[in-house]
Formats: C-alpha cells, structure tokens, sequence
C-alpha cells in the first residue's frame, strides 16, 4: 500500500510540472485562441535568462522578479513582431509560425547557452516530508503550492477583471470585440505577455528537477497538452486538475500495467487526449461550445 | 482540379486575396495551352535531368519526390479537407516498415511491397479517419502529434518485427540490366514513376465526387451536410486517402535509403512535413511540390548561412514565408503571376 | 497559376542540370596515384591539402553533439597554423549537419563525397546516420574514419572495410563493470536504468552477457525515452527492486537526473555506477558534489572539468589552442575534448600511412600497434589488427571523491581481460 500511495505521490509531482506549462497553454488559448507550440520553449528560454542572472550574481528572488518582467516584455515583443503580420491570417499559418518560434527559440537557446547542463539554484529546500512510510519532496510541495497560486490569480483574472472580460471577448470573436471599443491588439499582445510570464514560472520551478538545457521543455509540452485537453481549455482550474490527473495516469500505467512499462508510458497522454475529446470535448472543467452552424 | 476558380476558392478561404476577374474563354484556352506546354517541359526536364546531373543531385531529387509524394497526401487532409495532422510521419513510416519488414522477413520482391504498404496505411488511415472524424482543427492537431510522439516507442517495442531501436538494413533495388541506368538513376524512375501516378490519382479524386464533396466539407461544413455531403463517410475517407499516400511515400523512401530505423521518424518528421506543405501552400498540385523542395533544401541552406547554428535560421525561414507568403509560396507564385500585365 | 509554379521547379531543375554534367561529378572522377602506391585513390588529397568531412546533427534534439566538430576543427587548424599540418599537407574539415536523421546523413554523405570531394568522411555521428551510410561509404570505397558512436558492429562488421569506430564500444565497457563487479561485490543484484536505444540496448547487452555464469544478477530494468522530461518514476520502480548496485546507462541529462533521484531517496543507497557517456563533471556538478561522492565510472580520456589533469602537459596545450583557435568554445565542454582527441588520432593514423592514399588511410587504421594519442589518459593507446577492428579498448575505473573523479586499479585493456569481441 505504501508503495501504491508513494506512486500516487510520485503521480502528483510529476503531473504538477505539467499542470505548470498547461496553465500557459490555457492562458494563451484563452487571449488568442491558438495553440502555442513555442510556449515551452519560451518558457525554457526565461528560466535560462534566470540563470544567467542568478550567475551574474543577483539573489535568486530578485532574479525571479526581473525575470518575470523581461518575460512579460518579450511575450508582447514577440507578439507585435513575430505575430502581428500574420494575425487573421489562416489558423494554421499561426501554427506553422509558433513551429517556427519553437526551432528558433530551441536553437538559439542552445547557440547561446550551449547545450551542457545548467546548474539552477532550488528555491525550495531540500529533503522531504515523511509521513506514514511516504516521503513527499519539499520540492514537490513547492511546485504544488505555487501553481495553485497561480491557478487562482488566472481565475480571478479570467472571471473577475474587465481584461478578463475584454479577453474573452476577443478570443471568441476578434471583430465583434473592436467593434464595441476593445482593443484588440493590446489585449492579444498581454495574452502573450502574460502567457510568458507564466511559462517562466513554470520553467523556474521545473528546472531544478528536470535540469536545465535546451530541451528541458520538449518532453513535457505533450504532457501539458494532454493537461489543457484534459482539464479544457478554457479553464486555469481544469489545467492544473488534468495535469495531476495525467501525472498520476502515466506515473501508475509506467509502473503498474505490465505491457506499458516505462517505455510506453507516452502513450498514456495520447490515450486520455483521444479519450476526453471522443467523450467530452470541452475538457472536464471546460463549457462546451454550442455551435451555430 | 484543372479548373482555376477551385484553386481561387481554396486561396479565398485561407487568405482571402481579391479573387481575380475570370478571364474571358479566348484566355482559357490560351492558358490551357500553355499549360500543356508547361507540363510537357517538366516532363522532359525530369526525364532529362538524371542523364545530366551528378548522383547526389539526382539523390536529391529522388528524395524531393517522395517528400512531394507524402505531402501530396498531407496537402489532401490538410488542404482540401480542411483537418490539420501533425503525425503524417506515422504514416510515412508505416509505409517504410511495411515494405522493410516484407523486403526482410518474407523476401517480397519490392514492387509488391508497394501495394501493401500504401494498404495497410490506407487501413491504419481509415481505422484513426473514424475518431478523427469527430476532432477539429488543433484537436486533430493535438491526438496525430501524440501518435507522432507514441510511434517511436511502439516501433522499439516489437522488436523481432521491426529490428527495434537498430533498425532494419535492406538492399537497394538493383537496376535492371537492360536499362543501362546506374542504380542512382533506376530509383530516380522508379520514384518519378510513383510520383506521376500519384499525382494522377490524387487529380483524379479532386475532380470526382470526392473532391467536391471535400472541398464543400471545408468551406462550410453545416452547408455541405444540408446539400447531402455525408459528413464522416467522407472526412474518414479523406484521412485514409491521405495516409495512403504518406504510406506509399514511405514505402519508396525504403527502396531508397535501404534503412529504416526508429531515429528516422521522429516527431520532427510530422512537424517538418506540416510546415513544408504550408510553406509549399495549401490546396494546390504544385504545394506539395515545392514544399518537398523546401523540406529539401532548406535545411541545407540554413546551414550554409549559419554554420553554428541552423535551426535558428530555419526557424526564422518558416517565419519569413509565412510573412512574405501566408498562403505558401504556390500561391505567391500566383500572385506574382497575376501581377503580370496580360497582353491583349 | 498551378502549372507555372511547377514550371519554376522545372526551370530550376534545368538550371541545376547545367552546372554540371554527369561525368565532371563525382561519378566517374576518382584520382589515381603513382609510384608504389599505383592505382590507388587520391580523391580529395594532394602534395599540400587533405579534404575531409563530417556529419553531426548541429540542429535538432542532439544538437549537443554538434560542439564534437569545434574541437576537432580548433586541432586542424592548430596544426595547419602551426605544424604545417600533417605531414605538410594543410587539413580542410568540411562539417555538414544531419539533424540525427539517417536520410539526411545520406545526403550529406553524397554531398560530401560526390561533390565536396572529400579524402574520407572523418566521422559520422550516431548509430543510425552511421549505419545509414556505411553501405554507400563502402560501395564507394571512401575510409569512413572512427565513426562517432560506441555500437559493437563497426568493429565486429567484416562486410564494411571502410568503415572503423574509435571509441570504446559499449559491450567493452560493460565488461568492465561486470569485472569490477565480480571482484568488488561477488553476489551484486543489479538495477539498471537504460535509454531504449541502440546505445543502451548495447550496453545493457554486453553487461548481461559479462555476468552470465557469475552470481552478479539483474533484478530490475527501466528503460526510458529521450522524449520523456524525467526519470524520476523510473527510478521510483527501481528503487523498489532493493538492488544494491545501480547501473546508469544514460546521457547526460538523464544522467544527471538519475544521480539526483538516488541522492533524494535516502532509503535506498546502492552502490552507484554511471557510464561513461554521462560521467562529465558537468553531469555530476548540477547535482551538487556532495551528492554524487562514490559514484564509480569508467573513462579512457582527461576531463578538461577534472582538477587532477590541471597541470598535464597535454590538458594544457588543447586549453591553450582551444582558447587560440576557438575562442567562442568553452574548452570545458567534454565534446570538444573529445573531438580534440579523435582529430589527434586522425593526425597520427595519416602519419603512419604508407601511402597517401584512401587505400593507404583504410590500412592504417586497420593495423595500429601501441599509438598514443592526445588528451587520451596515460596508457590508453590506439590498437587494431587483422581481425580486431577496435581502435581503442582499454579502459580506467574511477571514483568520484571531493571534487574530482580518482582513477584506481590499471588501466583494463577488455581485449586482453575478456578476449576479442566478436558480434
């Protein structure tokens, strides 16, 4: 049984480093309405501007703050440059450009910072909690508690805020939205800000766990898709649930179904992204969509 | 699909550009024509081409039709039928292990493996076209790439079958004696030969009832189910067509490379694929064509810019076409065309 | 507007066909040699210059192998600069990037030989590229020179002349675990964590079969893929199985995140061996030092991380030129100690060669006795002969104490210990 329930653990510290990056995926989803391949990759390529500042000697919650600033810029940065000439543009043409954002992104990441493995500082202590035959890592814990703060600002945010309101309204309907006097640029530029922003946490927390190089991410965006699908992608709260869920799914099938074992644990995402999307579309937390055909 | 208005329609739904006036009878048949020229000359370009070019030019273009090939099917799904795959490389490599696994294991001679590869991803097509059928947009984008992610694991796991993580190392098909050609070439034809017929078929479908019924599906799906299109017979059937084709590909990159391995159909492969038939451009025969150029050529010339770093420059191409061409480089092919003042 | 597009494509295809008949190309082109060495191949090589080329992926998921080619680069052109390259003739190293795709190897192995006219392919990297392109290497008779991946076939293969490895091959390191095993911990039960590659699948091979017979058992394997973002649940199972050796067969962030997991899990403190692969201190230090103190691993080259080679005469030089001809390049990367080192055994091979020759070249890395190579550790040599196609095989046990790994025991020459590898 402890072995079960230190499985069930080992489920929820993985599922919380994808419920991380799915906040990000549901965050930009929400502002513009595309699927953002590159948001793991922006989000690695913060947590590398965070090491380069906590190497140049900055304590690490100052770094974090001045990281999460530059990210917020280079979101609407990358928005008003990279995006902008092609917004209204067909949406695979968004995708093929966030393809593109993601190579670009990985390579220059490696071109800059190499490819060896970076040595980023733990805002969390070490050692564990023991309870009951369980160890639970600080870590974990950590992981856990910041990513339902955050879970709980993108709430109030989405459902609370006249930004929220005027997001939502783009998202749904761009034209409609200019039409009653929001600006629709500047909200899609702060979807991307905002998004970055996010992704960076994500990427600052996860980093002391997964280590990080270039290609930290790369693994882990199935696994927050999986989570935004999962969970809906109209919801902050569905992320975070789908990203424990689908941790705990894979870490259980890898160790407990004999014919999955560890090598096609990658199936699991695959199996509940089909799964939700036969069954119920809208994610578990998400509204359904009522079309007008 | 010889009619410009279809191609003008597909154009109108990605990027909306001002649909050209219709030229006048006189202008068609001018432009028929002269369409049939053009397709004579690349006939005996192609034809012409291997005699005239050293063997890794020739290699080159050989692989330029398979990936044209593959995105032909991709350009199917994707252009015509409106639904975004980011695994056709999963079918491309069901294709190559088909024919590897009947070229190892049961010593078929290989142009029987042909057929049996581009059937058993027609079936595999059809078998994911029923769930798919119900996905939209990114959510089909979402499930293909998972199988993308998925496929490399499984092609380990059943080993005795697939030679697992090493892989399978078959012989090339030897050219026949009397055909004089070195081997470079004979798969050059045999490729270009493939290619032709599947160029063919895929007009061929376009112009049926399918390819109407395809394009109705895209431009408004509720409009298209009102006027009798049957919905899911008909997207099913677009995914199985489309893999079919990713298959068939597949199967000649065995006759070519004569190795397959896991490494060889990474999700990177699926994604390569996508953004080459957008950048090629969407819902035209000449898209797949120059996105296989792309695929290509590009990689090799991001390197030539930046020796330390290519994938920074690839990416930045992507994003360059998209800009400069958000409806691929076909279309700014016609656009440009278009700009041409005609002579009276 | 369809059809003019493909006309473009038509155009361009003429156009490409005018550059150059079929016969001026590669195809038929192949320079011969006079005087004793008659007849032989001299593509790619004159009186002042050696053309060679390389593949690695520099884009793509295994770009971190794309530095092996600054350090071999950064050796040629401190030779060119300063030795009048090898034997008088000035070294030209062509890189060409596969992305680790095997077609895309093959192109760039036709293009490197067909139309950069390259001597020899001077390394392709990884088993699959590798593999993809040693059948054309050999029906072209280009040398395909210490191949870039530790795979058993490129030494055991009879069918590929052309074609040798150059490091250690994983089934030779795996023998010297298992020996050390045998003499240090007789009744060991073992859990291994592998990457579900050719690359783990070797050396998780080659261990079993250096156990079988012995009381040293597996009792628990997890594989992993390098798309998964952790090993953490793997190494949760493994934990479970109470082993008390753990064998660590991955890459380097794997590596570092299995060391990691052991440190974190105080319940569970087997003894810890890391490949080769995965041994850097630049694996070890994002652990942290004080976590990864007894690990054991194996190496045959100086970790330019490691304070005990500081003031080796040979360390001192590749820092020195390094800084000189590659000054973007962090010497302290692995790879590029490892590039530095293999251009070094380029170097030697081609003096040694009787003839200038591709021939020549092929022969002479195929018959090797005692070759001392740069950067490589005290007593490890380059030896090959009739029938033994493995250029290095000996190999170093060492453990991590402090900051710094300490080599201890001799040097394990595996060919001597165990006998020749046959496939």
């Amino acid at each position: 049984m402890a072995g079960f329930l230190q499985q069930l653990v080992q489920g929820l510290g993985a599922g919380a480093i994808y419920a991380s990056l799915a906040l990000a995926l549901v965050l930009i989803y929400q502002f513009t309405g595309i699927v953002n391949f590159a948001q793991g990759e922006l989000a690695m390529f913060s947590t590398y501007i965070a090491w380069q500042l906590t190497a140049a000697g900055l304590p690490f919650w100052l770094a974090l703050v001045t990281t999460l600033a530059v990210s917020f810029a280079g979101g609407m940065l990358i928005e008003r440059v990279i995006i902008r000439p092609v917004e209204g543009a067909p949406e695979l043409t968004l995708v093929i450009v966030t393809v593109g954002l993601f190579i670009f992104v990985n390579a220059a990441a490696g071109w800059i910072w190499t490819f060896l493995i970076k040595d980023f500082p733990n805002p969390f202590p070490a050692g564990a909690l023991e309870a009951g035959g369980i160890s639970v890592s600080f870590s974990t814990l950590g992981v856990l508690a910041v990513v339902g703060v955050v879970m709980g600002l993108l709430y109030v945010l989405f459902r609370h805020t006249k930004i929220g309101l005027g997001m939502r309204a783009v998202a749904t309907n761009p034209e409609s939205a200019r039409l009653v006097g929001i600006r629709v640029g500047w909200t899609l530029a702060l979807g991307w800000g905002l998004a970055s922003t996010v992704g960076a946490v994500s990427g600052v927390l996860v980093a002391p766990l997964l280590f990080l190089e270039p290609n930290m991410m790369g693994g882990v965006l199935i696994y927050a898709f999986a989570a935004a699908t999962l969970g809906g992608f109209d919801s902050p709260m569905g992320a975070v649930a789908g990203g424990l869920i689908v941790g705990v799914a894979e870490t259980l099938a890898g160790a407990y179904v004999g014919f999955i074992g560890s090598d096609l644990k990658v199936g699991v995402p695959l199996v509940i992204i089909l799964g939700v999307l036969l069954l119920r579309p809208q994610g578990l937390f998400g509204r359904a969509v009522v079309e007008r055909a | 699909m010889s009619n410009p208005t279809e191609t003008n329609a597909a154009q109108a739904r990605t990027a909306a550009p001002p649909p050209p006036p219709a030229p006048p009878p006189a202008e068609w048949w001018r432009s028929a024509r002269w369409r049939w020229g053009a397709a004579a000359l690349l006939a005996a370009a192609a034809c012409y081409a291997p005699f005239q070019l050293v063997p890794f030019h020739v290699f080159q273009l050989t692989m330029v039709l398979i990936y044209a090939v593959a995105l032909l099917g991709l350009n199917l799904l994707v252009g015509h039928a409106g639904q975004i795959s980011l695994g056709h490389g999963a079918f491309f490599a069901v294709g190559a292990y088909t024919a590897a696994i009947l070229l190892e294991h049961w010593a078929l001679p290989y142009p029987l493996t042909l057929p049996v590869a581009a059937g058993a991803a027609f079936l595999l097509g059809l078998a994911f076209g029923v769930p798919a059928m119900r996905l939209r947009g990114l959510y089909l984008a979402l499930v293909t790439l998972a199988i993308a992610i998925f496929l490399v694991p499984l092609l380990k796991r059943f080993e005795d079958l697939t030679g697992g993580s090493m892989g399978l190392t078959l012989a090339k098909p030897a050219p026949p004696a009397w055909s004089g050609l070195a081997e470079d070439q004979w798969l050059y034809f045999l490729t270009l030969a493939v290619a032709v017929a599947a160029f063919l078929l895929c007009a061929g479908l376009l112009r049926s009832r399918v390819g109407r019924a395809l394009h109705a599906i895209r431009d408004n799906e509720g409009a298209a189910e009102v006027m009798g299109v049957r919905l899911s017979v008909h997207k099913t059937l677009a995914f199985a067509w489309s893999a079919m084709f990713a298959g068939t590909a597949g199967c000649v990159y065995t006759w070519v490379i004569g190795f397959v391995s896991p490494d060889s159909f990474t999700v990177n492969l699926s994604i390569t694929l996508l953004a080459g038939l957008v950048v090629g451009g969407l819902g035209s025969l000449s898209g797949p064509v120059l996105g296989g150029l792309f695929v290509m050529f590009v990689p090799g010339l991001a390197q030539d810019i930046n020796d330390a770093a290519p994938g920074v420059i690839f990416g930045l191409l992507i994003i360059a076409v998209m800009y400069v061409a958000p409806t691929g480089l076909a279309g700014l092919a016609g656009r440009l065309i278009r700009k041409i003042p005609r002579k009276e | 507007m369809r059809v003019s597009a493909i006309g473009c494509t038509a155009l361009l295809v003429l156009a490409v066909a005018a550059c150059g008949g079929r016969d001026q190309g590669g195809a038929t082109g192949t320079a011969t040699s006079g005087g004793q060495c008659q007849g032989q191949q001299t593509t790619g090589i004159t009186d002042t210059s050696i053309k060679l080329g390389g593949i690695y992926p520099l884009s793509g998921p295994a770009s971190a192998y794309g530095d092996i080619p600054k350090g071999i680069k950064a050796y040629f052109d401190y030779i060119n600069a300063e030795k009048n390259g090898i034997g008088g003739r000035k070294v030209e190293f062509v890189v060409r990037d596969d992305g680790y795709q095997p077609p895309k190897a093959v192109e760039e192995a036709r293009r490197l030989v067909e139309q950069e006219q390259v001597f020899a392919l001077f390394q392709t990297l990884g088993t699959p590229s590798t593999t993809a392109t040693w059948d054309y290497a050999n029906q072209r008779k280009v040398p395909q020179i210490f191949v870039a991946t530790g795979a058993s076939k490129w030494g055991a293969d009879t069918q590929h002349p052309w074609t040798i490895g150059w490091q250690p091959n994983y089934i030779s390191e795996a023998r010297v675990y298992a020996q050390y095993l045998k003499q240090e911990k007789p009744d060991a039960k073992v859990a291994v964590l592998y990457q579900n590659d050719d690359f783990g699948e070797d050396l998780l091979g080659g261990f079993k079969r250096a156990i079988e017979g012995t009381q040293v058992k597996v009792v628990a394997e997890q594989s992993y893929e390098v798309t998964d973002p952790s090993v953490d649940p793997q190494m949760r199972n493994l934990a479970q199985s109470k082993a008390d050796v753990f064998l660590n067969v991955t890459t380097p962030k794997f590596g570092s995140q299995a060391l990691a997991a052991d440190a974190k899990n105080t319940k569970w403190n087997p003894l810890h061996i890391v490949n080769n692969v995965a041994a850097s201190i630049t694996v070890l230090k994002p652990v942290g030092f004080e976590n990864v103190q007894g690990v054991v691993s194996s190496t045959y080259y100086k970790d330019p991380n490691d304070p005990t080679w500081q003031d080796d005469a040979e360390m001192k030089l590749y820092k020195q030129k390094m800084e000189q001809y590659a000054p973007a390049a962090d010497p302290n990367v692995p790879y590029h100690t490892f590039g530095w080192a293999v251009a070094s055994s380029f170097h030697k091979a081609m003096e040694a060669a009787a003839c200038p020759t591709r021939e020549g070249l092929r022969d002479s890395v195929r018959n090797m006795k005692g070759i001392a190579v740069d950067m490589l550790l005290p007593g490890v040599t380059m030896n090959t002969a009739q029938g033994d196609g493995f250029p290095i095989e000996s190999m170093q046990l060492m453990e991590f104490k402090g900051e710094r790994w300490e080599l201890f025991g001799e040097v394990i020459d595996t060919r001597k210990e165990f006998g020749p590898l046959t496939s």
